[in-house]
């Protein structure tokens, strides 16, 4: 900046731009004439963004399913493995995700988000020992051991799981249909954000002794999974169950369908999801769903945006024409003004 | 602030490490300035500035004087003539003032530069000697020693105690009406901040009744949250929820309003139409806090003398003995009841070669005076003269005056080549009056004053000055004339010298002062007294006692002044015209259209005063001026006030103008307060003449207190002024002649009274607007800000979740946000200055606060309000069902929604800015578009690493997945375009439906821009030129649709609303386009 002041010998100011406020300067006004092509341009150009919008987003398909069970109106109930069978009666189109929901769900609540230890995640040994105090009351173990991963979200971990079961031929046999399990988790969480600790003597096993698995889980971190990429902190699941939703009823990405013949999607035919049932909702009142959906570029199934882009653009449309009117209007009044005078 | 405190501090450390030289034990010795204590006998060589107030002990004149400069304290440039007593002024030497023993008793420091007391107690020889000291013997500290070699003084005041450290006391804080509606807005957001904080806690409770939300199986607390007390745990909740709402209070707004005025204060010193060439003088901020004050401001208060008129006087006419005379080319011409008569002097004059002045003047006044009474003239005339060249506090310039005792005195009657200094110009100009008719003053040493009287030179013994103040309104010098009698010569307004006159022609002087006021001239009274020696010794001896008395001295000097200045002799009156300054008729005018109530307080006489605000278009001819004068009496008072009352309801007649003088005024305020200020608020002209000091600030502090709370302003130049200067709201001082005591005082300081019309049609529009915006603008960002964090609080059940990271609610203030609006404030000129100082009438929608009235307060706020809603929700219903926004099918956090939230906010509440520039200079493009991509890039940098020394990693790459979600940014620009929608509509549809004159100002403007654009843009760099032309293609290419109905609107303006005033700004138009 140019904000030095410097004495000068005689009394008389510099005669520069900057000081006398004369600097070159772009002078818009916001008068009707300008304002009116660009409403109708805006106008225009917004309603046939929402139309494409719009049919991307039609364009996309979801199957969804609520496989709560509570009070006997499915076929699921606690604790069991349960089935949800549907039929396509044509080609779900691909890349088909699945994904789980869960409703009444707070993982946005202040002390639940917080609940973490983002250094003991990143493989780090002392986080490891010693879990931030944030984590509690799932930060030590009865026993006193470190919890590992410690924190009421991982603590909290969804361990329902799924498997689907295609049936090409009316009265055939269930083929499973193979779930991508990889690529679900942010690539920067999955490969940098979220470390195992390093390996003592080539086990994991050992690297995490010394502490104690989040009390609700059956099994310690370094058996979540038997593949070594997909074990212990960079399991996937729980990388992606990490990442805290921002809004009450939130959805999970749960598997990628997009092996073998399912490339182009689910083909048509009945299939059958088993559900291994184990994560309680009903205390909360919450909702589990299962959501078969594709996806364009734009994301999921949302007509918000393009219903958004139609309405703002013939809200431009609109304003531009009841201001055509005015302007006309108020331009003859002006001009009988001048008349008169 | 800090920069400027640094500059303070260096200046101070070379100020207190000067090297100063001390008698110490007998010697000189070299030390700090900062070591000085009192009673430390100081060494001052010529032109060094003093460390600290001495009293003068001796210099190295055998007189004890010296002399000295005050142009630092108080801007006086003349010299000052100090004086040591008899007693010390002998001892020269270190080693003389060694052995010197005195005790000085003084009075408790006090700030006022011209009031010193105190008395030297000196033991010589065993016998102690008294001696008074005033201030003619106090040698300030920041003064300069002129014209002497060196001098002694002892340190009476030292430090902080010392007269200059006093004054630099920070003047009693001045509060813009801008802060204090800011101060309003900020306890409805405290209002709204607390309401929030408990809506929140109540909910949170109720919310939570039910256990499966307070303490679902997934989320469970710790056993020290659950002991808690419910109480305790309310307080913190509620805690909680204020430091999370906490930035709806715009705290960097302070911050930013002082950095605006502090920086935005420069451009009005840079400002070359501020600047006044002849005296090479700028204007002065000495208090940047009330910049945006000038804008508002709704009565302006003026001097008259030296404000309205340039303060530089010219002898004009003067009433000798009841005998009127004209100065002509350096001649004194009588003017007689018949004009002819004095056009045949004129003719007979001209033919006169040079004689010398008095047979002149004997034979031009013969004319028409017997011969017996000639003799007389002559006597009664010179003695008319001497006292006008001897009582005065003028003094010569420099040792010049030696040569002229013997110069060719007879061929040449005005002496090019002495100089006088004097401290009133209507001193300086009687005296060189009196030199051009022929009794030069030559100079005058402690005790004598010489004259030359037609060559003659005569010595008159100075016995004593009875020196000027403002209270009695004359002075009065005691000299004895070489014959040895002892004369008084008292010299004053006709208001203190005619009752106290015994004798003269009176009554014929009366009618001639009258006349003379009429005229528009300054007038004195001139008279004399002679005194027996029996009571010149009363005289001198009650003098003595009350100059030398410790306690009250003033009041006892003003009883002896009144003893002395009796029984006077009237010998006649002077006239002095006081020019008008330049463009002063414009400048009222232009206030006047503005909307400003312009009142001049003058201490004037009535006609004088009158005739003044006649000539400089303050009164018109038209209107109907209504008088308040010469009230005795409460009742009549009463009555005539209610007179006048009346008359301004039935007189249809378009403008009123009242006079009031000093007495009727002071009992007008007595006892009529509110009806008073009713006749003032319908007269569009007020004058007050014959005032006192105080009474002008009394006039300003009603007016201020009145139930509308107008905004003043006054402008004066003189000491007399100061009061009044710091009464008003806004105080302007003119640096003009009567010294810089009004300039010091003032929160500006201008050179001329045409000056302030720029001052606050231009500057003070532009910073009131500049200020308006930013207040309203950083209230508006800040509710943008922290509104979706409130609503998020409806979807993460009151947990006092946050939905912004930490370091984004840190610096979204500091950063994000920070310099599109400062530089706005700096640089925006909403119309061009050329226009406003045209069209005062633009003054008038800024009027009353108007931008900061709580209706636009409200609309900011709910604007912000509605952004955040569009901000918050679309950023939900995007989300939707928390569908994926990826073209991978991966999800979204909280933290990601929050980012989303967040960008939109910062690019909206950044284009809204933009939105409402109307001045787009490179630096304007700069920091706008410069702040959204430091939001990008900083977010990417934010985001792409892994923090070492964080605690958690939540923002990590979660701007970089956002920004690679397409449906996040086609709902960005929605938003974004969605907020300012309905914005803009409003600013286009307000524009065409009911444009402000401020916007027709804008619109002619374009318009007319080409015309104007060779002017304005006329400096010579080339960026400049170029910009220029960018600029006329810019408009060009507007003007291509709109030409036609913005050529019908500026054709149909009407910007005056009343038809007089169109014919001047016609006239203005055409000379500053």
């Amino acid at each position: 900046m140019t904000w030095s002041v410097t004495a000068r010998g005689a009394h008389q100011p510099d005669n520069t731009a900057f000081t006398q406020q004369r600097l070159p300067a772009w002078q818009p006004l916001l008068s009707a004439s300008i304002a009116l092509p660009l409403f109708f341009c805006a106008g225009l150009a917004f309603i046939g963004l929402g139309l494409g919008l719009y049919y991307t987003s039609n364009g996309i398909k979801e199957l969804e399913y609520d496989y709560t069970g509570n009070s006997g109106t499915s076929n699921c109930s606690v604790s069991c493995q349960c089935a949800w069978y549907f039929s396509l009666p044509e080609l779900f189109q691909g890349p088909v995700f699945l994904y789980y929901e869960l409703s009444n769900f707070y993982q946005n609540y202040r002390r639940y988000v917080v609940s973490r230890d983002d250094a003991q995640l990143s493989g780090l040994q002392s986080a490891l020992r010693q879990p931030i105090n944030e984590c509690a009351p799932y930060q030590y173990s009865a026993g006193g051991l470190p919890i590992a991963p410690c924190g009421a979200i991982a603590n909290s971990l969804f361990n329902d799981s799924f498997s689907l079961w295609h049936q090409r031929s009316a009265g055939g046999p269930y083929v499973e249909v193979p779930l991508d399990r990889t690529g679900i988790a942010w690539w920067s969480d999955y490969h940098v954000k979220f470390r195992n600790p390093p390996l003592v003597n080539g086990s994991l096993a050992l690297a995490f002794q010394g502490t104690a698995p989040p009390p609700n889980w059956p099994r310690p971190v370094y058996e979540l999974s038997s593949d070594p990429n997909n074990t212990g902190f960079i399991n996937q699941d729980f990388v992606v169950w990490m990442r805290t939703a921002a809004l009450p009823t939130f959805r999970k990405l749960y598997a990628r369908i997009r092996q073998g013949n399912y490339t182009a999607g689910l083909p048509r035919g009945a299939y059958r999801v088993n559900i291994t049932y184990n994560y309680p909702v009903t205390a909360f009142g919450g909702h589990k769903r299962i959501i078969f959906s594709s996806i364009s570029w734009m994301g999921g199934k949302n007509p918000f945006l393009g219903i958004a882009y139609l309405v703002v653009g013939s809200l431009c449309i609109l304003t531009g024409f009841v201001m055509l009117v005015v302007y006309i209007r108020y331009q003859d009044q002006n001009d009988d003004d001048d008349d008169e005078e | 602030q800090g920069y400027e405190d640094w500059l303070r501090h260096n200046s101070d450390n070379e100020v207190n490490g000067a090297p100063v030289y001390v008698v110490r034990s007998g010697g000189l010795v070299k030390t700090r300035s900062k070591n000085i204590r009192v009673g430390d006998i100081v060494r001052i060589a010529k032109d060094e500035i003093f460390p600290a107030d001495l009293v003068l002990l001796s210099s190295d004149r055998l007189d004890g004087s010296c002399h000295v400069t005050t142009a630092s304290l108080d801007g006086e440039t003349n010299l000052k003539t100090h004086v040591a007593v008899p007693e010390t002024a002998v001892l020269q030497t270190v080693a003389n003032l060694d052995s010197l023993i005195a005790v000085i008793e003084c009075q408790q420091p006090e700030a006022d530069l011209y009031r010193f007391m105190g008395r030297m107690i000196i033991t010589q020889q065993m016998e102690e000697i008294v001696r008074p000291l005033g201030p003619e013997s106090l040698l300030l500290r920041g003064a300069r020693l002129k014209n002497t070699k060196e001098i002694f003084g002892v340190a009476v005041y030292t430090g902080m105690e010392t007269k200059m450290a006093l004054n630099y006391k920070s003047k009693s804080q001045k509060r813009s009406a801008v802060e204090k509606s800011m101060n309003t807005f900020l306890i409805i957001y405290l209002i709204i901040l607390i309401s929030e904080a408990i809506i929140s806690t109540i909910l949170k409770y109720t919310w939570q009744a039910e256990e499966k939300w307070d303490e679902p199986w997934y989320n469970q607390k710790t056993e020290h949250q659950r002991n808690s007390s419910k109480i305790l745990r309310f307080i913190s909740d509620f805690l909680a929820f204020l430091v999370l709402y906490n930035f709806i209070i715009p705290i960097s707004l302070y911050v930013t309003v002082e950095m605006q005025k502090f920086l935005g204060s420069f451009f009005i010193g840079w400002d070359l139409d501020l600047h006044h060439e002849e005296s090479d003088q700028k204007a002065l901020v000495n208090t940047s806090d009330l910049n945006e004050e000038l804008g508002q401001v709704e009565y302006v208060f003026t001097d008259k003398t030296g404000t309205l008129t340039e303060n530089e006087m010219q002898f004009r006419e003067c009433s000798i003995n009841g005998v009127k005379y004209q100065e002509i080319n350096g001649r004194l011409v009588p003017e007689g009841p018949t004009p002819d008569s004095s056009e045949g002097n004129l003719s007979y004059l001209g033919s006169l070669s040079h004689l010398n002045n008095l047979s002149h003047l004997t034979t031009s006044s013969s004319f028409r005076t017997s011969p017996e009474y000639e003799t007389e003239l002559i006597k009664e005339h010179g003695l008319f003269f001497k006292a006008v060249s001897l009582c005065h506090t003028v003094q010569i310039s420099n040792v010049q005056t030696d040569g002229i005792g013997d110069g060719p005195w007879q061929s040449n009657l005005t002496p090019s080549h002495l100089e006088y200094y004097a401290s009133s110009p209507d001193e300086k100009a009687l005296v060189e009056a009196a030199a051009r008719i022929g009794i030069v003053f030559i100079g005058s040493s402690e005790e004598t004053m010489e004259v030359k009287t037609l060559g003659k030179l005569e010595r008159y013994k100075l016995l004593h000055i009875l020196e000027f103040d403002s209270d009695r309104r004359r002075m009065s010098v005691i000299v004895q004339a070489p014959s040895g009698e002892k004369f008084l010569f008292a010299k004053g307004a006709e208001s203190s010298i005619l009752p106290r006159c015994i004798g003269g022609e009176i009554e014929k002087t009366r009618i001639h002062v009258d006349e003379f006021a009429l005229k528009g001239l300054r007038t004195l009274c001139i008279a004399c007294r002679q005194f027996t020696p029996k009571e010149y010794e009363a005289i001198d001896r009650r003098l003595f006692e009350a100059r030398t008395a410790l306690q009250r001295r003033e009041e006892k000097l003003a009883d002896v002044f009144q003893f002395i200045e009796k029984d006077l002799i009237l010998l006649g009156a002077t006239a002095v015209e006081d020019r008008l300054q330049d463009k002063v008729r414009e400048t009222i005018e232009a206030l006047r259209m503005a909307g400003i109530k312009v009142w001049v307080l003058t201490g004037d006489k009535h006609e004088t005063a009158v005739s003044v605000s006649l000539s400089c278009g303050h009164f018109h001819r038209t209107m109907n001026i209504l008088e308040l004068i010469n009230q005795k009496s409460d009742s009549g008072c009463a009555e005539q006030l209610r007179q006048l009352a009346r008359r301004i309801t039935e007189d249809h007649v378009i403008q009123h103008g009242l006079v009031v003088d000093g007495p009727s005024l002071s009992l007008a305020l007595r006892e009529h307060e509110k009806l008073f200020m009713d006749v003032c608020r319908s007269c569009s002209a007020v004058l007050c003449c014959r005032m006192a000091p105080l009474q002008k600030a009394k006039v300003i502090r009603l007016i201020k207190i009145s139930p509308e709370k107008p905004i003043t302003l006054a402008v004066g130049d003189g000491a007399n002024d100061v009061s009044m200067i710091q009464e008003a709201h806004v105080g302007i001082g003119i640096m003009g002649k009567e010294g810089r005591q009004a300039a010091r005082n003032s929160d500006y300081a201008i050179a001329r009274f045409k000056f302030l019309s720029r001052l606050l049609l231009v500057h003070g529009h532009f910073y009131y607007i500049r200020i308006a915006t930013l207040v309203q603008y950083f209230f508006y960002k800040n509710v943008c800000f922290i509104t979706p964090q409130f609503l998020y609080q409806f979807y993460c059940l009151f947990s006092q979740q946050t939905l912004y990271d930490s370091v984004y609610l840190t610096l979204y203030n500091i950063c994000f946000t920070s310099l599109p609006i400062l530089i706005h404030s700096l640089l925006e000129q909403h119309v061009d200055p050329h226009v406003l100082q045209s069209k005062p009438a633009l003054y008038r929608d800024i009027s009353k606060n108007r931008h900061l009235s709580i209706k636009t307060f409200l609309y900011w706020t709910t604007l912000g309000f509605s952004h955040a809603f569009t901000f918050f929700f679309g950023s939900y219903f995007l989300l939707g069902n928390d569908i994926s926004l990826l073209g991978n099918g991966q999800m979204f956090g909280n933290w990601t929604f929050g980012t989303l939230v967040f960008t939109v906010m910062v690019i909206t509440v950044t284009v809204k800015m933009a939105l409402e520039t109307h001045y787009w200079t490179w630096i304007n493009h700069l920091v706008t578009w410069g702040s959204i991509i430091f939001y990008f890039v900083f977010s990417l940098f934010y985001g792409g690493i892994l923090w070492p020394f964080s605690g958690s990693q939540n923002m990590y790459f979660v701007f970089i997945q956002l920004l690679s979600s397409g449906s996040a940014w086609f709902g960005i620009i929605l938003m974004v375009v969605t907020c300012l929608f309905l914005d803009i509509v409003k600013k286009v549809l307000g524009r065409q439906l009911h444009p402000t004159s401020t916007e027709k100002a804008q619109l002619t403007e374009t318009n007319s821009g080409i015309k104007c654009l060779d002017s304005m843009c006329c400096f010579s760099e080339g960026e400049a030129a170029c910009a220029s032309v960018g600029r006329m293609l810019e408009r060009v290419i507007g003007r291509c649709s709109p030409a036609h109905i913005s050529r019908s609107w500026s054709a149909s303006d009407p910007f005056c609303t009343n038809d007089r005033s169109v014919l001047t700004l016609s006239t203005m138009d055409s000379s500053t386009c």
